[in-house]
């Protein structure tokens, strides 16, 4: 296989190279897919028939919370592939540990979230409203529990393997992921959170 | 008992009850054959693990055509219907499944993948490339595509098909309206298809962004490259909006959700928008792989080079930039208010604009040009005509004050058809015939080939374009039947006459397709149209592994340079070459997803969490598994290259 040493790691390989860009290409679909599920939020949001508005339910603790978690892990992930490009594998397996358990503890906080609406008369089938919240949300928690399987296979490579350019390349491509969820989510806090509080 | 009533068919008929028969003898003859000629292991490895674009275009092509069957047969059955007034051939309600089924058939299942036919075989050849860039993917595309299509076929011996037309308008198609499974069928398939698809976007962008030889810039490719970047980058931005609007869908109808209900909040018209952003970008992604085709054959028949290739560039990126913005015009008549309508009306009418401009390139490139009328050649010919009178009859629809008359009419149905038919169907025709001697080292009967034009063509005139003037005169769409007094019984005759023309036209190309493997001759050479791309500078069939050496390229016919100018074009020494391993996978996550799919149109939970759970275990397998591919040394190379007359530099 040819190695382009100039390079940082992951970019080593042409089919790792191929990789990054055909990931940035998916994360362009997945902002499509995100836009179009916010877009519908935004339409059926004040359309709440007989159930209870945002206002009403959303809680601000639960959601601070869960933002500090998944900023911090964005910040830590930031750290392991800090520490991947200096070719220290144990510091990098420690960092996407850190974060995988912070997104651990966020979807813990948001499983709690979701069955204290359904607790209140909030539930999926109430109102478009809650409909569209249920699935905008659960869309971004179903994508952090993909990746947290990802991520966890991810470590396991790594430390079978080591720090390659193939286990790299993997590690980074997971990174991008997960910090793009994090923009979702900041997405998700300032516009529906906060907006539907105010 | 009543857990096995869901399987039921709400509305069977004897042709059903055949039809189930038939299924049954067929799926037993081809087991028993692949078990009696011995083909099971041949089929594994040779095809259903391949991972090679060549072979994955050839499949998606067996898929296309079959499909074209089922959605011919479909057809027919709604011009028999209509043919004459009060007929009682179809019920009202096996006719909504019908057009229903036609519909989402000849568009999801019967054009996508003819196009991703033609540009798997072609775009890594036409850019010097080896395979696309992630060949497991793009096997685990078309798999996903052909489950989801397969999903879809069953739906009408096991459930019942989808009955709300192939926008599948809520509350229409809600629970309260439709209360057999077929939607459920409509939500899932098309789902697990555009997954496939979507995957196909992203993995050709990236091939052409990255694959193309050093010496290939953006100016440098093909026209239909050029199209098939435009096509992937259109289905990347628009086949996630299909995903949501097909989830929530879904969540309306099995998790009771109140998104496009008519009570508690939901909003029936947010299916109609968000169908169309999706629905308009995919027309285009339907035709513009079809303008890069006929690019292609207008100057190697023409033998000239391409008239105008910059503005063609523009206006293809124009168009697809355009083709986001005029969704709204498929509801004018649902009441968004005079500006809304006003604004969609002029995108509509721009969109005119770049597709006019790519007309007159065609002509101008004809023009002075020594015009051979092969095969390929009518098919580009017949287009022009008739591809105009379909755009501007959809001007005449854009303009939203007119189409207060024109909605929901056989107008519009003949207008769509006037776009589709030379648009697609005519391209995928003329694509098959002029690139099948690459793809099967023999050629396609003349002959043969040109009664096969001249039916499709005469019958799809006779059969559309009465349409016009019974739509005018007031004839609605999707009706199953209309009376005597209406006066449309004559035209429509006319139509089905048309139609049966139009599938004789279609018989006679599957007849020169057997007749042309028995009999055409085999030793054609390589380049038997005296062609200008790249991909005529391999050898017929293509080599596993495309070219033995990187091409050089100065322009966008390097082939042509190459044999006119005799510009070299391969140069250095050959090299061992990489290659992607064969792999199951693809193959057993996508039968596992259509498990899942059924499991999900029965409201199956337990099947529906079980395949749920072996689909991430199999991403988690491919995630684990160590295959770095195999390398083809130098020494086969070089004997599979020495008895074939690819050109040399040393021999030219
Ligand atoms: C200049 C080009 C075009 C214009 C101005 C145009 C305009 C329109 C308009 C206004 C409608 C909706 C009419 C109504 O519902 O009353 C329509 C429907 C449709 N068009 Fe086009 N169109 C164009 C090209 C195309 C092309 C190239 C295709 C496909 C390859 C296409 C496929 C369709 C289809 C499938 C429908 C029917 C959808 C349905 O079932 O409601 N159109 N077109
Ligand atoms: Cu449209």
């Amino acid at each position: 296989m040819k190695l382009d040493n100039s390079l940082p790691l992951e970019y080593k390989t042409e089919q790792g190279r191929l990789n990054i860009l055909g990931f940035w290409i998916f994360l362009g679909a997945e902002v499509m897919l995100f836009a179009t599920l916010f877009a519908t939020y935004f339409i059926l949001a004040p359309r709440t028939a007989s159930g209870p508005t945002g206002a009403e339910i959303f809680e601000i603790t639960p959601v601070l919370i869960e933002t500090i978690l998944l900023l911090t892990s964005s910040f830590t992930i930031g750290l392991g592939v800090h520490a991947m490009r200096l070719g220290r594998k144990n510091a990098m397996m420690t960092f996407f540990g850190i974060t995988l358990l912070l997104g651990l503890a966020f979807l813990g906080v948001e499983i709690y979230e979701f069955t204290h609406y359904v607790n209140i008369g909030a539930g999926l089938q109430v109102s478009a409203f809650t409909g569209i919240l249920m699935t905008t949300l659960g869309t971004h928690g179903a994508h952090v529990t993909l990746g947290l399987f990802w991520g966890l296979f991810i470590i396991l490579q790594v430390k079978k393997y080591g720090l390659t350019p193939k286990t790299a390349n993997k590690a980074f491509i997971f990174s991008l992921y997960w910090h793009f969820l994090d923009v979702v989510w900041i997405f998700i806090f300032s516009f529906v959170y906060l907006k539907g509080m105010m | 008992m009543t857990y096995f009533d869901r399987f039921a068919i709400p509305h069977p008929s004897p042709a059903i009850y055949a039809s189930m028969v038939a299924i049954g003898l067929t799926v037993i003859a081809i087991l028993f054959g692949l078990t009696y000629f011995k083909k099971w292991g041949y089929l594994w490895r040779e095809w259903l693990t391949t991972v090679d674009h060549k072979r994955i275009g050839i499949m998606y092509l067996i898929a296309a055509l079959l499909m074209l069957f089922r959605g011919g047969v479909d057809a027919i059955m709604l011009r028999a219907q209509t043919a004459v007034p009060d007929n009682t051939l179809l019920d009202a309600q096996h006719y909504n499944e019908v057009f229903t089924t036609h519909g989402v058939v000849m568009i999801i299942f019967m054009a996508m993948p003819f196009i991703y036919a033609l540009m798997n075989f072609i775009v890594p050849l036409q850019i010097g490339a080896r395979d696309v860039a992630f060949p497991r993917l793009n096997a685990l595309s078309f798999w996903l595509f052909f489950m989801g299509a397969m999903l879809f076929n069953i739906s009408f011996v096991v459930g019942g098909s989808p009955d709300a037309g192939w926008t599948s308008y809520f509350p229409l198609a809600g629970n309260d309206f439709s209360t057999s499974v077929g939607t459920n069928y409509y939500l899932l398939s098309i789902q697990i298809a555009g997954i496939g698809t979507l995957i196909s976007g992203i993995n050709f962008m990236t091939t052409i962004f990255k694959m193309r030889v050093p010496s290939m810039t953006l100016m440098k490719m093909p026209m239909f490259t050029w199209t098939a970047l435009i096509t992937n980058a259109i289905v990347v931005f628009a086949f996630p909006v299909l995903t949501v609007v097909l989830l929530l869908g879904t969540m309306d109808r099995l998790f009771g959700t109140h998104i496009f209900t008519m009570t508690n909040g939901g909003m029936d018209m947010l299916w109609a928008n968000l169908f169309w952003v999706w629905g308009h970008p995919e027309v285009y992604i339907l035709i513009l792989p079809a303008f890069g085709i006929y690019s292609e054959i207008v100057s190697t028949f023409s033998r000239r080079n391409l008239y105008g290739y910059k503005s063609m560039v523009a206006s293809i990126v124009i168009i697809s930039f355009l083709s986001f913005l005029v969704w709204a015009h498929h509801f004018f008549t649902m009441g968004q208010g005079a500006l809304a309508n006003s604004i969609f009306s002029i995108t509509t009418m721009a969109i005119a604009i770049p597709t006019g401009i790519k007309i007159f390139n065609w002509l101008l490139t004809m023009r002075k040009g020594r015009i051979e009328f092969t095969v390929p050649m009518l098919y580009t010919i017949g287009f022009i005509p008739i591809f105009t009178i379909g755009g501007v009859t959809g001007v005449m629809l854009g303009m939203a004050s007119a189409d207060y008359q024109y909605h929901n009419t056989m107008f519009l149905v003949a207008h769509f058809h006037y776009t589709i038919i030379p648009g697609v169907v005519f391209a995928m025709l003329a694509g098959l015939t002029y690139w099948w001697p690459k793809m099967f080292g023999y050629m396609l009967s003349e002959k043969i080939g040109k009664w096969a034009f001249w039916f499709i063509a005469i019958g799809f005139n006779v059969t559309f374009f009465p349409m016009f003037f019974t739509g005018l005169d007031g004839q609605a769409r999707r009706m199953y039947t209309y009376s005597e007094a209406t006066g449309y019984g004559p035209l429509n005759l006319l139509s089905f006459a048309g139609a049966i023309v139009l599938m004789a036209g279609v018989a006679i190309l599957v007849y020169n397709i057997y007749y042309s493997t028995r009999y055409a001759p085999r030793n054609i050479g390589s380049d038997p149209w005296n062609a200008r791309t790249l991909e005529w500078a391999t050898q017929s069939p293509v080599q596993s592994y495309n070219f033995a050496r990187t091409p050089h390229v100065e322009s966008t016919e390097a082939f042509w340079d190459h044999k006119k100018k005799g510009k070299p074009l391969f140069k250095g020494k050959i090299e061992k070459i990489h290659m992607p391993n064969n792999s199951g996978m693809p193959f057993i996550m996508s039968s596992i997803f259509f498990v899942w799919g059924f499991s999900f149109v029965f409201s199956m939970w337990i099947p529906a969490i079980i395949t749920t759970i072996a689909i991430f275990a199999c991403m988690a397998h491919r995630s684990f598994e160590k295959d770095d591919g195999y390398y083809i040394p130098v020494e086969e190379i070089e004997a599979t290259e020495k008895d074939s007359e690819v050109l040399t530099d040393e021999t030219r």
